[in-house]
């Protein structure tokens, strides 16, 4: 099986707490791949492990390896910077930049110096494109991105994302603050977008990892419990702390 | 963290299951003491009373959506509400069976009888008693039962067997046999045909255990 990121024996610690603990698995490409568990499982830290956002906490310690196309990124020599740009991030609050709609998704292109190839103008439009925001805003593109929806605002930070043109997408909790209707216009977005980018989303709506993923892990006190396709987890789970999990009976 | 209500719900769902099972197996047991005691007031009460059995099925079906759409089951939450969704079919069908039989009651009205029924009871206390245990088996939630039941669907193909074996020779020998032989071949075969669906029963009982869909033993017929 083709792995986009794979994880062996993946380690995690905030100081002496270890938060993940040695997890191995593979994350297929173009397809969504969902972490679930409760609080404090680890899945979180799990995400912001993929493309380094742990890095910048003074006490954290990693061990194992996570290999992004078969490369460790953790390892000697890698850029951080082309880490994040092949692995994007969009978070729980929509977190648009105070500027304008187009500065916000220009921006990472500018700032990589991407520009040139093609012009911004079209790389703006393609992103917004592909971030299903284009129709609302293409005539609006100098308005701040904070006078925009919450809904339209996260899809900003999705086309923001999607801007520097990565291969993957990780979504922490990229619903939770929003209503029903912007919810289920960013799934639908998840399963466009998945014919292109490897997508993985943490969530703690199950309902919603049922809905938009194909594969589905779950995660408790740091340890990968379960995973598989989403399906079958969510049907028949193998381990009976799953089933307590995704049933409601947990705890 | 339990889920008291849902859990209500869910045993309530199944005792609703046990309690349209008793009605089924009552409405074998009545077709076939109609047919053996010629009782044909009893007979058309087994066809009335199957509407009820419909009601309850429909009645069981709209439980289940319910608690689809207001508790969102996952894992076997989700299979027992599946495998009742299926089962409740399977009751209904095995109702209609019987309701069939009280209906060749009916038909035969006052003919003489062709010969005593011996082995067409046996047939129908056979399927009974398989109906009775996958429904216990079902609440019990016990796959090893199940398998079991499944395998007795043997006994009753063998009896059906016989039944058609000797009312054959009944209309071979005398051709004026062949109406009422033939009736109670239909007879069998809806004996014959419940039992199958006792086994459907239980497949979804070892689903609702196991998560596993698997045929369990094929029927000759």
């Amino acid at each position: 099986m083709d792995a986009k990121i794979e994880t062996r024996k993946l380690s995690f610690f905030y100081g002496r707490n270890q938060v993940l603990k040695s997890i191995s698995m593979k994350i297929r490409p173009d397809q969504i791949t969902a972490f679930i568990g409760p609080s404090g499982c680890g899945k979180s830290t799990f995400l912001r492990v993929l493309n380094r956002m742990n890095d910048v906490i003074p006490t954290a310690r990693l061990e194992g390896e996570v290999l992004l196309d078969g490369a460790n990124i953790y390892g000697p020599n890698v850029d951080v910077v082309e880490v994040r740009k092949k692995v994007g991030m969009v978070f729980q609050q929509p977190n648009p930049f105070p500027k304008t709609i187009f500065e916000n998704v220009a921006f990472g292109p500018r700032v990589l110096g991407m520009a040139g190839k093609v012009s911004l103008d079209e790389v703006v439009e393609r992103s917004l494109r592909s971030a299903a925001l284009w129709d609302e805003v293409k005539d609006q593109l100098n308005k701040s991105g904070l006078a925009l929806s919450g809904g339209q605002q996260q899809r900003l930070c999705i086309a923001r994302a999607l801007a520097t043109e990565p291969e993957a997408l990780l979504m922490d909790e990229p619903c939770s603050a929003l209503d029903p209707q912007s919810t289920l216009k960013i799934e639908e977005l998840m399963q466009q977008l998945k014919q292109k980018y490897t997508i993985v989303i943490v969530t703690h709506n199950m309902q919603q990892a049922a809905r938009v993923s194909d594969w589905t892990g779950f995660l408790l006190l740091g340890e990968l419990v379960e995973y598989g396709r989403t399906g079958e987890v969510f049907s028949r789970p193998q381990d009976k702390r799953t089933e307590d999990y995704i049933t409601g009976r947990f705890g | 963290m339990p889920r008291e209500t849902f859990d209500r719900h869910l045993r309530e769902l199944q005792d609703d299951v046990l309690v349209m099972g008793s009605m089924v197996e009552k409405a074998i047991g009545r077709s076939m003491e109609a047919l053996k005691k010629r009782d044909l007031e009893l007979a058309q009460q087994v066809i009335a009373d199957d509407i009820k059995i419909n009601q309850k099925r429909f009645e069981i079906e709209n439980q289940c959506i319910e608690l689809i759409i207001g508790q969102q089951p996952m894992a076997s939450d989700l299979r027992i509400i599946v495998a009742v969704l299926n089962i409740i079919i399977d009751l209904e069908r095995i109702g209609d069976h019987a309701e069939g039989n009280a209906k060749i009651a009916v038909m035969i009205g006052d003919e003489p009888p062709l010969k005593p029924l011996i082995d067409l009871p046996r047939m129908a206390d056979k399927t009974r008693d398989m109906l009775r245990r996958s429904l216990d088996a079902f609440v019990n939630h016990d796959a090893e039962d199940a398998a079991t039941i499944c395998g007795e669907d043997d006994e009753v193909d063998q009896l059906y067997d016989q039944v058609f074996r000797e009312l054959l020779t009944f209309m071979a020998e005398d051709p004026r046999t062949i109406t009422r032989a033939t009736r109670l071949i239909w007879v069998a075969h809806n004996l014959e045909r419940s039992a199958d669906r006792v086994t459907n029963i239980c497949e979804r009982v070892i689903f609702l255990v196991t998560g596993k869909m698997q045929e369990v033993g094929v029927s000759k017929y």
